[in-house]
């Protein structure tokens, strides 16, 4: 018995079907994992890419002491993604004993550093503000800000972001310009960011006597537009919270091999926990991808037979 | 007139900014125009709002469909602005208690600080989270294979997006991650190696074309050849 | 979200229909938050622990000139010890803005049902919210000390930045404050003519950099790594074809992919061929690019969730917050 041609297949149901079915399935592919972790506490293991490795490798390599510049060149908006990088690069700072001077290009930036300096620092006495960490703030200007510290940081941020002029504060003594730094990192939204850091800033140090060693960390949209000046122009790419989550693992993993016995908080895996959505997430996607094709074909071909 | 001095305006100002690259002692010139458009670029923060005051005004007062909710982005914008500018609830630095404005203005606790921590942030995380959504609808609609070159889009696609994830370590398991002649592989290998090798050569010519681009407008506006920038000034 | 085009009015019935839909949905979702605090929360550790019929509490203990969040567990430990203390106390404020928050939030996911008047809400908030925040952090960070500061030196110092370092007033800083003028008159008709001066110096300045810094950085840096050497010995066999291999695809790709981009002349011949290749690799680059993007857009729906569950709710707790 034949099917009546006038009743939809079921390819044309699926064709049909409401997208809030496809939001309900995407919600439900990251809370529930999240709930997962949340009460188990359990994450999956991590292997660093040589990009993340150059990364960390950077921070690792400086002298305890050094003088490392972060500009933290997101806002809220992007912090799911680039909160638990810019986390991990303060915390690894710490425990390499370098000094911190963060900034941002984003208007919406400055809380995100007073959060991220005080949730890491917070915890550490040997860590004074002006004598190893500071807050340069917010500058607008975009490139402009840029091209001012590459001469003369003080022109840029005439005072820090709790107004003391640079001049007083110890840290910043014998550092003139963005070159004077052992580091530059950059942890990017998007524009201004990493992309400009490297136009502007390292790419004309990579000439002079003295380049500045850069690292980026990046959202997932524009990690694929900064893998062509890795490594020439920047060290290691934290690309999207897989980086993060790879470098957090690497610092977790030398505080471990420094201490066996050492619990690493919580808050210090927040990378490794948005893994477990990250994988049905995707999977839901590849699913998605081929059913979509599936019912595109059944329904060519049921077309074509018609 | 006005646009022909625009015009030398913008020329003198590219030209010196080229210069400087070359000449050392253009380059105090350089910073000093930098601190310039910085201000300027602060200006330009002030002058979005007054245009969000105006054309929300202008909403109310027209009294068009939907002229409550422009009441409420101006109600929002001028308690943000008020709170910010007048720095309520910061209290003086330490170090200057006498002088009432020397706080932080968003310091942890005050009026700015809470709009920008329960209102701001939440919202614009939000909205950029119904991406995820969005991309999930479009993927089941749009994505078809409809050809070999979309075949081989979506293919790479699958690759990275399970090797990104232990769902890609898990499914390559079985090949030996010590053996070099087959561990590349492994998804989480091939992934890198579509990244370091494949989305390198196609971004950096990309880039190349762009610089290609950028350099040629660049050197337009500078020579004058290129006005659109001035619209219909007169 | 709707079927109907935009200003269609919805059949009567079919609006009371919606209406009844979005009333049963709040109730739904206020009958499962009373759940929530009903079955409570467990806070605190050993003798301390208590359970706590509330969630989306913030408890602070004074620090510095503010305060500073505490976890619930340690607010239920000090009660414990002394159930007089005022030291660790329920915050309204920041409490009241994490439900704030929430509430935001769920407004704003609303949309993904259809438009809906929480959802205009929310956005108009964040729309005036964050004009407004841009413009006072550019105020006080940029404006104050090198607008004001460098003009008024002495009226800044004494009442809005004490501790800024200048004493001469800077007469260059004029050059900025008359362009930013012209700038404002853009918003009136009859002055707007004027802003065409300060857009041309920032349109001329930004072509001057630039026209420098991507022909250094984009052109002639990324140009320069095409010379790498194409063999690239490796501590093994498999290591040394395996990094020259990837040396000639980079080199081949890149030389493909720009001559796609060539439109000078006829894509024939071996042109023809080497934009054919070009395509492959761009379906290769386009490929791993949406997939970094579903990456990117995943972790800040994943961000967003374990705000509701870990913040709002209480459901979870990672990262030792209650």
């Amino acid at each position: 018995m034949s099917r009546d041609p006038r009743l939809p297949s079921l390819a044309d149901r699926l064709d049909r079907i409401d997208r809030r079915w496809i939001f309900l399935a995407m919600f439900l592919a990251v809370a529930v994992p999240i709930l997962w972790v949340g009460v188990t506490g359990r994450t999956f293991p991590e292997s660093p890419t040589p990009a993340v490795q150059g990364a960390f490798d950077a921070v690792e390599s400086l002298p305890p002491g050094s003088k490392v510049a972060i500009s933290m060149d997101f806002d809220p908006a992007s912090a799911g993604e680039l909160q638990p990088m810019a986390t991990a690069i303060v915390r690894h700072c710490a425990m390499r004993g370098h000094s911190i001077c963060a900034m941002t290009l984003w208007p919406a930036g400055g809380p995100i550093i007073d959060a991220t300096l005080k949730d890491v620092l917070g915890a550490r006495p040997e860590y004074r503000y002006g004598e190893n960490f500071v807050s340069l703030g917010f500058q607008a200007g975009n490139e402009g800000v840029m091209k001012q510290v590459n001469a003369d940081l003080s022109a840029a941020f005439p005072t820090d972001a709790r107004r003391t002029p640079l001049a007083d504060l110890p840290m910043m003594k014998g550092v003139r310009n963005i070159a004077d730094f052992d580091l530059l990192v950059s942890v990017s939204a998007g524009y201004p960011g990493a992309k400009e850091w490297v136009q502007f800033t390292v790419s004309a140090t990579l000439t002079s006597g003295k380049p500045l060693r850069f690292v980026a960390g990046s959202t997932g949209v524009q990690t694929p537009q900064l893998i062509p000046y890795y490594p020439t122009q920047m060290v290691g790419i934290l690309g999207a919270i897989k980086g993060a989550a790879e470098y957090e693992y690497l610092v977790n993993d030398a505080v471990r091999r420094a201490d066996p016995a050492a619990s690493i908080p919580a808050r210090f895996q927040e990378a490794q926990r948005r893994m477990a959505p990250q994988l049905f997430g995707h999977v839901l996607m590849i699913a998605l991808i081929l059913l979509g094709n599936a019912v595109f074909v059944a329904r060519r071909a049921r077309g074509a037979s018609a | 007139m006005s646009r022909s001095m625009a015009v030398l305006l913008a020329s003198l100002a590219g030209i010196t900014m080229v210069l400087s690259k070359f000449i050392a002692p253009l380059g105090d010139a350089e910073v000093k125009v930098a601190d310039w458009f910085n201000v300027l670029a602060a200006i330009a923060f002030v002058l979005g709002g007054a245009n969000l005051l105006k054309m929300n005004l202008l909403a109310i007062s027209a009294r068009g469909p939907g002229w409550g909710y422009s009441a409420v982005t101006l109600c929002a914008f001028l308690v943000t602005l008020g709170a910010g500018i007048l720095k309520v609830g910061v209290p003086p630095a330490a170090a200057f208690p006498a002088v009432p404005f020397s706080g932080e203005k968003d310091v942890n606790g005050s009026a700015l600080w809470w709009l920008y921590e329960y209102a701001m942030s939440p919202i614009t995380g939000t909205l950029f989270a119904m991406l995820a959504f969005y991309v999930a609808s479009a993927a089941f609609r749009a994505f078809r294979a409809k050809n070999a070159a979309a075949m081989f889009l979506l293919a790479t696609a699958f690759v990275v997006l399970l090797g990104r994830t232990y769902a890609g370590v898990l499914a390559t398991s079985w090949i030996p991650h010590d053996n070099p002649w087959v561990s590349w592989l492994r998804l989480e290998n091939l992934s890198a190696v579509i990244m370091s090798v494949f989305t390198n050569a196609g971004t950096r010519a990309m880039i190349i074309g762009i610089a290609i681009g950028v350099a040629a407008t660049s050197l337009k506006i500078m020579l004058g050849l290129d006005r659109s920038y001035l619209g219909g000034a007169r | 979200m709707s079927a109907l085009p935009p200003g269609a009015g919805l059949d009567p019935a079919v609006a009371r229909r919606a209406t009844r839909l979005w009333l049963v949905v709040l109730a739904v979702i206020g009958a499962l938050l009373v759940i929530r605090a009903i079955v409570g929360t467990e806070v605190g550790t050993g003798d301390a622990a208590r359970t706590v019929h509330g969630f989306g509490m913030v408890f602070v203990e004074p620090s510095g000139q503010g305060f500073a969040e505490v976890p619930a567990a340690a607010w239920a430990d000090a009660v414990a010890q002394d159930p007089a203390q005022q030291r660790i106390t329920l915050s309204w404020p920041r409490t009241v803005g994490v439900w704030a928050a929430a509430l935001l939030t769920l407004a704003v996911f609303s949309f993904l049902w259809r438009d809906n008047p929480f959802y205009k809400l929310a956005e108009s908030i964040v729309v005036g919210v964050s004009a407004g925040y841009v413009m006072s952090v550019a105020a006080w960070d940029t404006l104050v000390p090198k607008l004001l500061g460098a003009l008024a030196p002495g009226f800044t110092k004494a009442h809005l930045m004490p501790a800024l370092d200048v004493t001469a007033t800077d007469w260059w800083a004029l050059v900025p404050l008359v362009l930013g003028m012209l700038l404002l008159c853009r918003l009136a008709q009859r002055t707007s003519w004027l802003g065409v001066f300060p857009l041309a110096f920032v349109v001329g300045t930004f072509s001057g950099w630039k026209f420098v810094q991507y022909v250094e950085s984009d052109l002639l840096a990324q140009v320069a790594t095409m010379f790498d050497p194409l063999w690239v010995p490796g501590d093994t066999l498999a290591a040394t074809i395996g990094g020259t291999a990837g040396a000639v695809l980079i080199l081949v790709g890149v030389l493909s992919v720009l001559a796609y981009f060539f439109f000078s002349l006829e894509h024939r011949g071996p042109l023809g061929g080497a934009a054919k290749v070009g395509i492959w690799y761009l379906m290769i680059t386009f490929g791993a690019s949406f997939g970094f993007t579903v990456m990117g857009r995943i972790a800040l729906l994943a961000a967003r969730c374990e705000f509701l569950f870990d913040r709002w709710l209480w459901l979870i707790d990672p990262a030792g917050n209650h």
